[in-house]
Parts: structure tokens; C-alpha cells; sequence
């Protein structure tokens, strides 16, 4: 019993760093038709500055760890915003053209920051309490998962709020349902777009500071293990929902962590057999459009 | 005679390289309702499409005074242009009230006069507009295009797919809107068109093809099996005796 | 329906509509000068054959004259890099098909090999037998799995078919790495069994035979693809990339057209992947990585996806780019500049990346199509894949 407890609680909190990566991608993938393949990079950059600040100013520590996230959102939210502005929108409409170019980012990017911090992963410090862990239900969780399962219930929170209560959010909310008629409408959709990719890349920043955590390690590809899962989990949950992302990633963690366990290690295996057969059965997703 | 609202000179449109709206010229007066007819597929919304920029096309379309042909699509409607789209196209996701705040562009949106003219759609403001009827959903659509004060308004097959009374119901509104605002109405239904448009614009095959008075096209029902392919039986009284000509109401 | 209307729609600033018209003009192009080109191939192909024989030196592209084993061996990879992206142009270049699993076919090529030729070796036969059966098994084995994914995926179009493909391509990934009975050598590759190789195909000495191989196997490859590409199949497909519909309208199912093109494409990705094991004596897990098939992309977008030889140009290219920038990186000019140039240039991957994202930018023909976009001053946008609704 203690294990499923175990499973359960900790496949939340894997899956709750899917989401973080996640909502971003599905976002723009349903407003903009875009699939961003540079979203890992935005991650590992964020992750990376995050950490070189929060350790220089105060290492391992709540405080340096605090700082290092709010670095990290806001260095996620710049170089998305700057991805979308000068290299995506020059490429309105044309939806291969704007994934290849994201490749290109995410190609380029991983070299640069393999020459700026090397190819070794980098041991990160942080807070005590999060080394230790916590007994719930005869299970010992460490302590970690719950920081982030708070951070991404915040997260979904704040996306949800914006959405439902700010105009910009409603234009998004219309927009992923049909760009054409709000343009019919006379909002020029496209500063839309901007802000959805800072809000992805915040979300996907702050990922990318609790992955370091989660992993105990900044590296340049840490984004790209975590972005093929973020693609699966955006997929099964239905491109272009948020719900359904979040759903999906707890759906799929919890999956890969009990094949983990009870399948030996099979966990990777079985998420992605998991996505073959939803896009076979269910092309949409859980709660994407239908076609 | 003032100057017209709309100007199309040779307007082509293309979707998909094809070319389906074919150097098309007419005007929309300032006042009242004028009628873009023609069979199933000939063209007509895409001339809308054309004159939104929804589509690739060039020509020459002036708002106005204004050149409208070269702006992005969100400008053009800017100037003052309600679309009303065939199919209705409303948010699904969002709530009545939310599909109207979304197209309220004015610094005081007319809100008191799309409460009064649609007071069904605004009982159910709360409610999600996807689980609305085709008919509300139209109601929603026309009002989208109501709450701001448009210098023109361009309705694509309003009544498309609505029972009669609804198409009744959505012909009022229309006449009701026309008082202020000039509309170019793309429509099937010849009892609408005979109750609400002064004049007529005929496509085939992308082009024009008749332009002139309502009557000039209505009274002739030959002219109406050539250029519209059906034969009009609206003229005819309705079961509930009620005359459904409506021309000399006017 | 919403991306259908939008892909419509132009940005109204005055844009031209896209060109319908850009493959009949380059087919009316080619047509007038079929005899040259042919030629032309012929001669490239002799002249590249006589290199081994020869003692041409191109300082800081080649690390040593033509007949040294260490250029002959980077050659023959770039080649056969070059038939992987020729075969990968086919599918999407010319049938809109989007794979994000293509590498997982260039591996099954040479670990399929690799692991039969570890297994596959019964006492009596002699050796060439054995190591012709084992190419045999492995096409036999790459067509199966080529059927069965094509089969699968291609019941799904646009970005659900890229995700199946990546999918499938994680899968083996993970089951290459996983080193299930020891078969794979999983992180640290595979390591080729030179019992039943022939003598011809081992060893440093023999490294021209092995370049010759890969001459020999691109060759191969651009045959194929010329022939398919050329034929009523190639030409349906590049039909129904354009326009589905019309297409369907004439009685023609796409479906089957893009499943053969399809597994023929991956069944050349195939034959590279043993000629990648034969010259590298093994395989690396890295030919099976998302990353990789990426990379493949970026070489055939860089080349060109609307010209055969582009993928031919892109994947040279970029293999002398790749390896060439290493050795180059560590070299004196390199290494005097400041840091902010010096670390970024060092970089392959990074100068790729960057080359591509000009690339698509502003040369949307690529480097293939810089010929064309001269004569005509115009953009062409050779792929015109988008019309899927799905997702």
C-alpha cells in the first residue's frame, strides 16, 4: 500500500514538472498552430541563468533557491517573447516553416550552452528540507515532489485566472478556437501570440529551475529529455488545451512511474506506446478540438 | 445621392491558388440593403472573404473614402466593418456575454441596444454559446456585429439552415439594423431578400453578372430561373395569410 | 476547419498568391536539358570514383589528400549521409510526409545488421553466404518494419503522423539503449562482427574499397529515388501533397501511394544504416535519436527540399562542416579569438543551427534553390504541405 502511496504521490510530482514544460507548448501549439521545438531551450537557458544567480547570491538556501525561480520565469518569458517576435512572426501562417525554425533554435541553442557551461552535468545545491522527505501513509516521500506539485498548481492557477478574467486571455481563450474570426473582429491577434509565448516560457523557465532541483543537476540537455515527454503529454492531452495537459501529465507520470516499478523500468517504453495508441484511436487528444 | 459606403473595383479573390472571385465590380449605397445573389458556390462569400482580405485578392475596395484593399484584415473591420460569417462562427467556448465583450470595439459599445433588440440572447448571457441553437447562435453573430456603431455591415446567409419563424425572426432584426447602418446581405432565401433589399448585385461563375433594383430582378421571374437557377414562389400568400411580398411595406 | 481558412489567408500586405506553377516550371526546366544533366551525373559519379586514385588536397576541408583513409573515410560518410538525406527528401520533400522517426529506419539498417551478423552464422555455410543472407535478413526486417509503421502512422495525417513517427523512433531509441539479452550494446554501441564480413571491407588498408561502397550505395540510392520519383506513384504523391482532395476525386487512394513511399524511403534509410555499420565497424545509439532524424531534416531544408541534389549537397556539407569544425576549433585561429566568437563557432551544431534558421528565413529554397530564386527574383515555397485539419 505504502508503494502505491509512493507511486502515486511521486508520479504527481513528475508530473507536475510535465505540465509546467506542457502548458506552454499546448498553448501555443492551439493558439498559433505552432509546434516549438525550442521550448526545451527555453527551459535550459532559464534553468541555467536561474542557477548562476540564486548560487552567487545565496547558495542553497529558500532564499536563493526563490530567487533563482523568479529569475528563471523571467528569463523563460524573455527569450520566448524575443523567439516569437523576431524569428516566428516573420513567419505568419506558415506552420512548417515556424517548427523548422524552432528545430534550428533548438539545434543551435544546445551547442551554445554545450560551449558556454560544457557538456558535464553541473551538481546544483539546494534547501535542506528538500534532501529529506516526509511520511505519508506509511510511504516516504521526498520532499521535493511537493514543492513541485504547489508550484504547478500555482501555475495552472494563474493561467487559468488570466484567461478566464483578462481581456487578453479571452481573445487567446477565442483565438484557439478560430484565429480567422477574431481577426474578423478586428483584434490584431498577433500581440496575442507574444504574450502567449511569454507566459509558456515563464512556465517552462520555472520547469526548468524545479527540474534542477527535481534532478539535482543543471545540464544543456535538460531540456531536450524533458521536452519529448512535455510533446507526449501535450498530445494525449489534446493540443491546445490546457485542462487536458494537465490531465495528460498527470495521467502519464503516473503511468511511467508505476511501469517503472512493476515493469521494470519499462517506463518510457510504456508512455510511448501510450501515445501511439491515443493518436491512433483518439488523434485529438483527451479534450483537444475535434477535427 | 450621397456617395456609396463600398466601392469593389475588379476585385479577384484566390483560395488555394484557384481563382473563384473574378474581377468583380458594384457598389453598396449608404443607406439600406443591398443583395449579393447567385447560386450555391458562385462566389459569394468569397467576395465577402475578399473585401475582409480573408483571403488572397487584389483589386481595388474603398470604405468610403477610404482604401481598404491593401489593409491586414483587423484594420479593415477597425474602419468600422460588422461581419456577420456564414455559419455564424461564434466562440463556442465562451459565454454569451464573453463573445460580445470580444467584439466590442467602440468607446461606449451599444449594449442597452442589443439587449432590447435580442432580449432572448440576453437571458442567456451566462450561457455558453456552443450549447445554444442555430438560431440563438445567429442572434449572437448579428449582435457581435451590432454592438459597435459599423459603418457598414456585411452579412453572409444569415438564415442558412433556420426554421422559418427564426428566419422571420433574423429578417426583423435585419430590417430593424438597416434603419442605421448600410448592409450588404448575401443571401438564398427570396422571401428575405424581397422584404429587405433595395438593391441587387447577381454573381456567376465569380462575376457579376445583374446589377440594379430589387424589383427590377423580383418582378421577373424569368430573370430570377436564369440568373438564380430556382423558381420563386414567394410572392405567393403564406397558409397563415399572411402576404409575404413585403416590397411596397417599405 | 479554423487552419484551413487561415492558411488562406495572406498577410494582405499585397503578397503574391504562392505559385502553383513552381514544379511544372522546373519540370519544363529539367526537360530541356535532360542529355546534360545525365552527363553531367556520369561524370560527377567517374570522378568521384577515381578520387581514391588520386592525390587532391583541399587544406581545412580535407584532413589529408584524396587517398589517405582518414579523408576516404570521411567522404564515404558524408556520402552515405547524403543517400540518408536523398531518402529522406523523398518522403518529405516530395510526398509532404512529415517523419520525425526517420533515423529509427538508418538504425534498424545498421544495428539490424550488426546484430545479425553477431547471430546469424551457421557452421557449414561459407562466409560470403552468410554475410549476403544477413544484408538479405536485415532488408527483409527493414521492410517489415517499414509496413508496420507506415501502416500504423499513416492512418493520421500532419502533426499526429510526425508524433507517431517520433514515437515509434523513441521506442527503438529506448529499446537500443535498454540492451535487451545484450544484443545492442545499448549506450556504448554495437560493435561490428568481422567474422563474416569479407576481407575487402576490413581494415584501414581496405578503406578505399569502403569508400567505394558508399559511392556505390548513393548511387544506389538516387537511382531509387529518381525512378520512384519519376514514375505514376512519385507523381501522385506529389499530387496529393499539393491537394488531397483533388486527388481522391479522381479515384486515386493516397493512402496507398504514401505507404509505398514511405516504406521505400525508409528501406534506402536502411541500406545507408549498413553501409554506416560496414565503415564504421559498429553503430552508435546516437543514429536512432530524435536528435538525429532533426538533423537529417535541417540537412535537407538547408540543401533544398525541392531539388534532389540539394539533399545530396545538404548532407556533404554538413558532414565536412561537422567534422572539419572540430578539428578546426581546436586549431590556433580559433582558439586566439574572444571568447563571445570563439565559444559559439566552436560549435557545429550551433553554426548548423544557426545556417538553418537563416536559411528558412530568408532562402526558403534553400542552397539548391539559390539558382532559381536568381533567375526568377521570386520566392518559391517548394513544400506546400499544409492542409491539415487534424489536432
Amino acid at each position: 500500500m505504502s508503494t502505491v502511496v509512493l507511486l502515486l504521490i511521486t508520479g504527481l510530482g513528475l508530473g507536475a514538472l510535465y505540465f509546467l514544460v506542457a502548458s506552454g507548448l499546448s498553448l501555443i501549439y492551439g493558439l498559433m498552430g505552432v509546434l516549438n521545438f525550442a521550448h526545451g531551450a527555453f527551459l535550459t537557458i532559464a534553468a541555467f541563468i536561474g542557477w548562476e544567480v540564486g548560487r552567487r547570491v545565496s547558495d542553497g538556501t529558500w532564499w536563493g533557491l526563490l530567487l533563482s525561480a523568479l529569475v528563471g520565469m523571467i528569463v523563460g518569458a524573455v527569450v520566448a517573447a524575443a523567439t516569437e517576435y523576431f524569428l516566428i512572426r516573420r513567419l505568419y501562417e506558415r506552420h512548417i516553416e515556424q517548427a523548422l525554425i524552432t528545430v534550428g533554435l533548438a539545434l543551435a541553442s544546445v551547442a551554445l550552452f554545450e560551449g558556454i557551461w560544457g557538456t558535464d552535468p553541473i551538481y546544483t545545491a539546494k534547501p535542506g528540507w528538500l534532501t529529506q522527505t516526509t511520511e505519508i501513509l506509511g510511504a516516504k516521500i521526498p520532499n521535493d515532489r511537493f514543492l513541485l506539485i504547489a508550484c504547478a498548481a500555482l501555475v495552472l492557477g494563474g493561467i487559468v485566472l488570466f484567461l478566464q478574467k483578462t481581456r487578453y486571455g479571452l481573445i487567446i481563450r477565442a483565438g484557439v478556437e478560430s484565429r480567422s474570426m477574431v481577426t474578423a473582429l478586428g483584434i490584431d491577434v498577433r500581440r496575442s501570440f507574444t504574450i502567449v509565448f511569454a507566459i509558456g516560457g515563464a512556465a517552462a523557465g520555472l520547469g526548468g529551475v524545479l527540474a534542477s532541483v527535481y534532478y539535482g543537476y543543471v545540464s544543456a540537455h535538460l531540456g531536450s529529455v524533458l521536452l519529448i515527454f512535455a510533446f507526449i503529454v501535450t498530445v494525449i492531452g489534446g493540443l491546445g488545451s490546457l485542462t487536458g495537459a494537465a490531465i495528460a501529465s498527470v495521467l502519464v507520470a503516473v503511468l511511467q512511474q508505476f511501469a517503472n516499478f512493476y515493469l521494470d523500468g519499462t517506463g518510457d517504453f510504456v508512455v510511448i506506446i501510450a501515445l501511439a495508441a491515443v493518436l491512433l484511436v483518439r488523434p485529438r487528444g483527451l479534450m483537444g478540438k475535434a477535427a | 445621392m450621397s456617395e456609396p459606403i463600398l466601392r469593389v473595383s475588379a476585385l479577384s479573390g484566390r483560395i488555394a491558388g484557384q481563382q473563384v472571385v473574378e474581377d468583380v465590380s458594384f457598389e453598396v449605397p449608404a443607406v439600406g440593403v443591398t443583395a449579393l445573389l447567385g447560386r450555391n458556390g458562385v462566389g459569394k462569400t468569397s467576395t465577402i472573404k475578399s473585401i475582409l482580405g480573408l483571403i488572397d485578392r487584389s483589386g481595388e475596395v474603398h470604405l468610403g473614402g477610404t482604401r481598404i484593399d491593401r489593409m491586414p484584415t483587423h484594420r479593415i473591420v477597425a474602419q468600422g466593418v460588422g461581419y456577420v460569417p456564414e455559419d455564424r462562427e461564434v466562440f463556442g467556448t465562451l459565454t454569451v456575454a464573453e463573445n460580445l465583450r470580444l467584439a466590442e470595439r467602440d468607446e461606449q459599445p451599444r449594449r442597452e441596444l442589443v439587449q432590447q433588440l435580442f432580449p432572448d440572447i440576453h437571458a442567456r448571457r451566462a450561457q455558453r454559446a456552443g450549447t445554444l441553437s442555430g438560431g440563438q447562435q445567429q442572434m449572437v453573430s448579428l449582435a457581435r456585429a451590432l454592438v459597435n456603431e459599423n459603418r457598414l455591415l456585411l452579412v453572409d446567409e444569415p438564415t442558412k439552415g433556420l426554421a422559418p419563424r427564426i428566419v422571420d425572426d433574423v429578417a426583423d432584426a435585419l430590417a430593424e439594423a438597416a434603419r442605421t447602418v448600410p448592409i450588404l446581405l448575401v443571401e438564398q432565401n427570396l422571401h428575405v431578400i424581397r422584404k429587405l433589399a433595395e438593391r441587387v448585385v447577381v454573381l456567376s461563375g465569380g462575376r457579376v453578372v445583374f446589377t440594379g433594383e430589387a424589383s427590377e430582378l423580383l418582378d421577373d421571374q424569368d430573370r430570377i430561373q436564369r440568373l438564380l437557377g430556382v423558381h420563386d414562389a414567394s410572392d405567393v400568400p403564406a397558409a397563415d395569410g399572411h402576404d409575404a411580398t413585403g416590397r411596397s411595406a417599405r | 476547419m479554423n487552419r484551413q481558412m487561415t492558411d488562406a489567408a495572406p498577410t494582405a500586405h499585397g503578397k503574391e498568391p504562392r505559385p502553383a506553377s513552381a514544379p511544372t516550371s522546373r519540370a519544363a526546366a529539367s526537360a530541356r536539358r535532360p542529355l546534360l544533366i545525365a552527363l553531367g551525373g556520369i561524370v560527377l559519379v567517374v570522378v568521384l570514383a577515381i578520387l581514391p586514385l588520386l592525390a587532391i588536397e583541399i587544406p581545412g576541408v580535407l584532413p589529408g589528400p584524396t587517398y589517405t583513409p582518414g579523408t576516404l573515410q570521411l567522404l564515404a560518410y558524408a556520402m552515405l549521409i547524403a543517400a540518408l538525406a536523398l531518402s529522406y527528401r523523398m518522403m518529405f520533400g516530395l510526398a509532404g510526409l512529415l517523419s520525425f522517426g526517420h533515423a529509427l529506419f538508418f538504425a534498424a539498417g545498421a544495428y539490424g545488421l550488426g546484430m545479425t551478423l553477431n547471430a546469424f552464422a551457421p557452421a557449414e555455410w561459407p562466409s560470403e553466404l552468410i554475410f549476403a543472407t544477413s544484408i538479405g535478413i536485415t532488408l527483409v526486417l527493414g521492410i517489415v518494419l517499414a509496413a508496420t509503421v507506415g501502416a500504423l502512422a499513416l492512418r493520421v495525417t500532419g502533426i499526429s503522423f510526425a508524433m507517431v513517427t517520433l514515437a515509434f523512433a523513441q521506442a527503438g531509441s529506448v529499446l537500443i539503449r535498454r540492451n535487451p539479452g545484450s544484443a545492442t550494446g545499448g549506450d556504448e554501441g554495437l560493435s561490428l562482427d568481422i567474422t563474416n564480413v569479407p576481407e575487402s571491407f576490413v581494415g584501414v588498408i581496405n578503406t578505399r574499397n569502403l569508400y567505394w561502397m558508399a559511392l556505390a550505395v548513393l548511387v544506389f540510392v538516387y537511382l531509387v529515388v529518381l525512378w520512384v520519383e519519376r514514375s505514376r506513384a512519385g507523381h501522385v504523391a506529389e499530387a496529393a501533397r499539393e491537394n488531397e482532395l483533388r486527388v481522391r476525386v479522381i479515384g486515386i487512394r493516397p493512402y496507398s501511394v504514401k505507404l509505398l513511399i514511405f516504406i521505400v524511403a525508409s528501406v534506402l534509410a536502411a541500406v545507408s544504416g549498413m553501409g554506416y555499420l560496414l565503415l564504421q565497424s559498429g553503430a552508435s545509439p546516437r543514429i536512432a535519436t530524435a536528435d538525429f532524424t532533426l538533423t537529417i531534416l535541417v540537412i535537407v531544408v538547408l540543401g533544398g527540399v525541392g531539388y534532389r541534389w540539394g539533399a545530396i549537397v545538404g548532407g556533404i556539407v554538413y558532414t565536412l562542416l561537422d567534422q572539419r569544425l572540430t578539428a578546426l576549433a581546436g586549431s590556433d585561429l580559433i582558439a586566439g579569438l574572444p571568447a563571445v566568437l570563439r565559444v559559439p563557432l566552436s560549435e557545429p551544431l550551433f553554426i548548423l543551427g544557426t545556417l538553418f534558421i537563416l536559411v528558412v528565413l530568408f532562402l526558403p529554397g534553400g542552397i539548391a534553390g539559390i539558382p532559381q530564386r536568381i533567375r526568377s527574383g521570386r520566392r518559391q515555397h517548394p513544400v506546400e504541405a499544409e492542409g491539415t485539419t487534424d489536432a
